[in-house]
């Protein structure tokens, strides 16, 4: 497979584990995050922490859009998909996360609601067009990489007048996500570990590019490592933090440089910021109420903004205490410090949203790496 | 009966199929004579009995039966009449049987093209005959415009099987070899990429076959010492290993390296963010046997054009826990678990 298996060579990859072992300091621990969900799901599924020393330890972080979804936004979909008129398109992942009291999306299917899984937001486009009498809602989630695509069904639909889209937005940032993580004191209470560098995003970086991180770098002395999704690219981007940390370094550095640039993507961003402004606020599951890290629709697009189309409030909800998707989240825990993990809440039976997306840290640990943290589980 | 007792001609070309077809009257008989018997036509069938005899010899038989619901119902390299037919002979074949006799129930959707109907029924007579095997019975319903999707099929199988072969799921053995008869996932991406909301064209074919003759060598290669084989459709190679694993108490061990998957298979799933391993086949199968005769059954697979490219992907290890374990071509190792839901619905 053509620009896919030259990045997922074995000894190249043996290569820069060799590497990684000899330019580590074994008088110290590394700890990096890696910020998306496409990393943990690739680190999980080639296996890579066998071919990393046991002083370098990997942190699932929060980018994985479903996890961080609160509940409150599925009870929110699925009280405008009770409404009669209202057809819903979602993206699959999103079919099985949990809302509040256990409820999803797919059961309401089942219930009867009319919910459809789509691929693309030109799905929503064609639906509206062969359903003009129905109230089509595009169920927006995702961080940068999926803004663009909303944005240009909102100008398609302006431009072809199609008065029965709207769209119910989730979209959020991921540089204010980062931020809050190593701002949050919360990871200090709740025991989380202090992460000595990140793996940054490598879609949502296509499109920002790598400028939106040299602030953190800057002010919380951290290295970052823009990295591609293939595991060659991983194995590259923790070779680079390593040398950053043994050397004091702090920068923002392109490993992903066959596909990001320091600028991004203009036209993307223009058309995201055409249509999209920043929200006050948002809700993540795991970090709380995160300032100006959601995008909402500009005044002049409210026609399409489903909740002032359909005035629906914003809820607050509550997660199952037990649940530790928030530590989990933050890097603060792994997922086998959760009582929960693998005994009610398993990817059949999701509690968590960590456990419902294929990139959550929970189902990619349950996935592929069950039997490694055995042991572990039955000492703790 | 002949389609002469008849004042109109059934209007293959043009006609749909209304509720008339499916209430026991003239006009289901003329459906039934004008275009199943002509597609299937067997002397059973031509007696036109409720029911259909047969001899059998003595000896051990196998029964299976299966419900065909894919969308679209024509794809690349079938269509649901040929699918019925391979995935009902090939759930007999998995015994070590030689597949015999058919049946077929078909609820047909109000509105339903009689030319479409025609060449479903069609391409199942054709798959029948050449496997050798045959359709002797069948019934019709026909429900109103909403109540089914276009057309589904039933099918029911029976065949006989050879002496002192019993293969079963749970006879897998520590130490057992993995075969699989060639690359994976071809009949599910071919589904995947006639679905109208996927926006992409590969030249990838369902694998849609029916595997006796190849069963057949491979028993005459192996004979007992083939523990058990299975048909890896819905759920893909990693649902039937972990099916394997539950049933005989053992975990597997496989080498990814060594797994068929077509370029273009992988790179469909690839952009899909599917796993190759969890899609459907429909023409290949696993089989599971004993180390000592292992080479020489691969030897027999790879003989048969329906195995040229089989391979032998793994092993058959001690473990409680009951886990599928891959050796990942990256040199870590990884958890093949079952897939939580459905990764693709109605594929069969």
């Amino acid at each position: 497979m053509k620009y896919a298996d030259e990045f997922r060579d074995k000894a190249i990859a043996q290569g820069i584990a060799r590497a990684i072992g000899a330019e580590v300091s074994s008088q110290r621990a590394y700890r990096f995050m890696e910020f998306c969900g496409g990393h943990t799901h690739a680190i999980s599924r080639y296996g890579l922490e066998d071919l990393l020393p046991a002083n370098v330890r990997m942190i699932h972080g929060p980018g994985c859009p479903v996890c961080v979804l609160p509940a409150s936004r599925i009870d929110m979909a699925i009280r405008l998909v009770d409404r009669p008129e209202v057809t819903l398109c979602v993206y699959g992942d999103l079919m099985r996360a949990p809302g509040s009291q256990g409820q999803s999306l797919l059961r309401a299917k089942a219930l009867g609601a009319d919910i459809r899984m789509v691929y693309s937001t030109l799905d929503a486009i064609r639906l509206v067009e062969q359903a003009p009498s129905r109230e089509v809602v595009f169920f927006a989630i995702g961080f940068e990489t999926t803004t663009p695509p909303t944005a240009v069904m909102i100008r398609i639909a302006e431009e072809k007048r199609l008065k029965g889209l709207s769209v119910f937005c989730n979209h959020v940032l991921t540089p204010s996500a980062m931020h809050s993580i190593l701002e949050n004191p919360k990871i200090r209470d709740t025991g989380g570990v202090p992460i000595d560098g990140f793996i940054g995003p490598a879609h949502v970086s296509t499109i920002i590019g790598t400028q939106p991180y040299e602030p953190l770098a800057e002010q919380f002395g951290k290295p970052i490592v823009i990295a591609g999704f293939e595991p060659l690219d991983v194995m590259q981007a923790i070779l680079m933090l390593v040398r950053q940390v043994n050397e004091d370094r702090y920068e923002v550095e392109n490993q992903y440089s066959r596909a990001v640039t320091r600028g991004g993507n203009r036209r993307a961003k223009d058309e995201v910021s055409q249509i999209f402004e920043l929200r006050e606020q948002f809700e993540w599951r795991g970090l709380g109420l995160v300032p100006n890290s959601g995008l909402k629709l500009k005044r002049a697009y409210a026609q399409f903004d489903a909740e002032t189309r359909f005035a629906i409030h914003d809820l607050r909800v509550a997660d199952n205490p037990a649940c530790e998707c928030c530590a989990i989240l933050r890097g603060a825990k792994r997922p086998v410090e959760c009582k929960l993990f693998g005994t009610v809440c398993t990817p059949e039976t999701p509690i968590g949203s960590c456990m419902v997306s294929s990139e959550g840290a929970c189902a990619a640990y349950w996935t592929y790496g069950r039997v490694r943290d055995e042991p572990l589980r039955r000492t703790s | 009966m002949s389609v002469k007792g008849y004042q109109r001609k059934l209007d293959v070309e043009n006609g749909r199929v209304d509720l008339s077809h499916g209430s026991g009257g003239r006009a289901m008989a003329q459906l039934i004579s004008g275009l199943f018997h002509q597609a299937f036509g067997n002397e059973w069938l031509a007696r036109c009995n409720d029911q259909s005899a047969f001899d059998v010899t003595a000896g051990r038989m196998v029964m299976t039966t299966d419900g065909y619901v894919v969308s679209p119902l024509f794809f690349p390299g079938g269509n649901i009449g040929s699918l019925a037919v391979h995935g009902t002979i090939n759930d007999v074949a998995m015994s070590g049987a030689r597949p015999l006799y058919l049946s077929a129930s078909f609820i047909i959707e109000e509105g339903f093209p009689f030319s479409d109907l025609k060449a479903i029924a069609d391409s199942m007579g054709a798959a029948a005959r050449s496997a050798g095997v045959y359709i002797i019975a069948g019934d019709t319903k026909v429900v109103e415009r909403g109540k089914a999707d276009g057309l589904f099929i039933s099918t029911t199988g029976i065949g006989i099987v050879a002496d002192g072969l019993d293969l079963s799921a749970d006879k897998a053995r520590v130490g057992d070899r993995v075969l699989v008869s060639g690359s994976l996932g071809d009949h599910g991406v071919a589904i995947m990429s006639k679905r109208q909301n996927v926006p992409f064209q590969t030249e990838v074919v369902s694998d849609s076959v029916a595997l006796h003759n190849l069963v057949a060598v491979m028993v005459a290669a192996g004979g007992s010492a083939i523990r058990v084989m299975r048909d890896p459709t819905r759920g893909g190679l990693a649902a039937t290993l972990n099916e394997i694993a539950h049933q005989s108490e053992l975990g597997f061990r496989l080498q990814e390296a060594s797994i068929p998957v077509k370029p273009a298979v992988a790179a469909t799933c690839e952009l899909l963010g599917l796993d190759p391993i969890h899609v459907a086949n429909e023409g290949k199968l696993v089989a599971i046997v004993a180390p000592d005769l292992a080479d020489a059954v691969l030897a027999a697979m790879k003989a048969h054009p329906l195995g040229s490219d089989a391979a032998d992907i793994g092993e058959a290890v001690a473990d409680n826990r009951k886990f599928v374990q891959m050796a990942t071509g990256f040199g870590g190792r990884r958890i093949v678990d079952w897939l939580w839901g459905e990764q693709l619905p109605r594929i069969c």
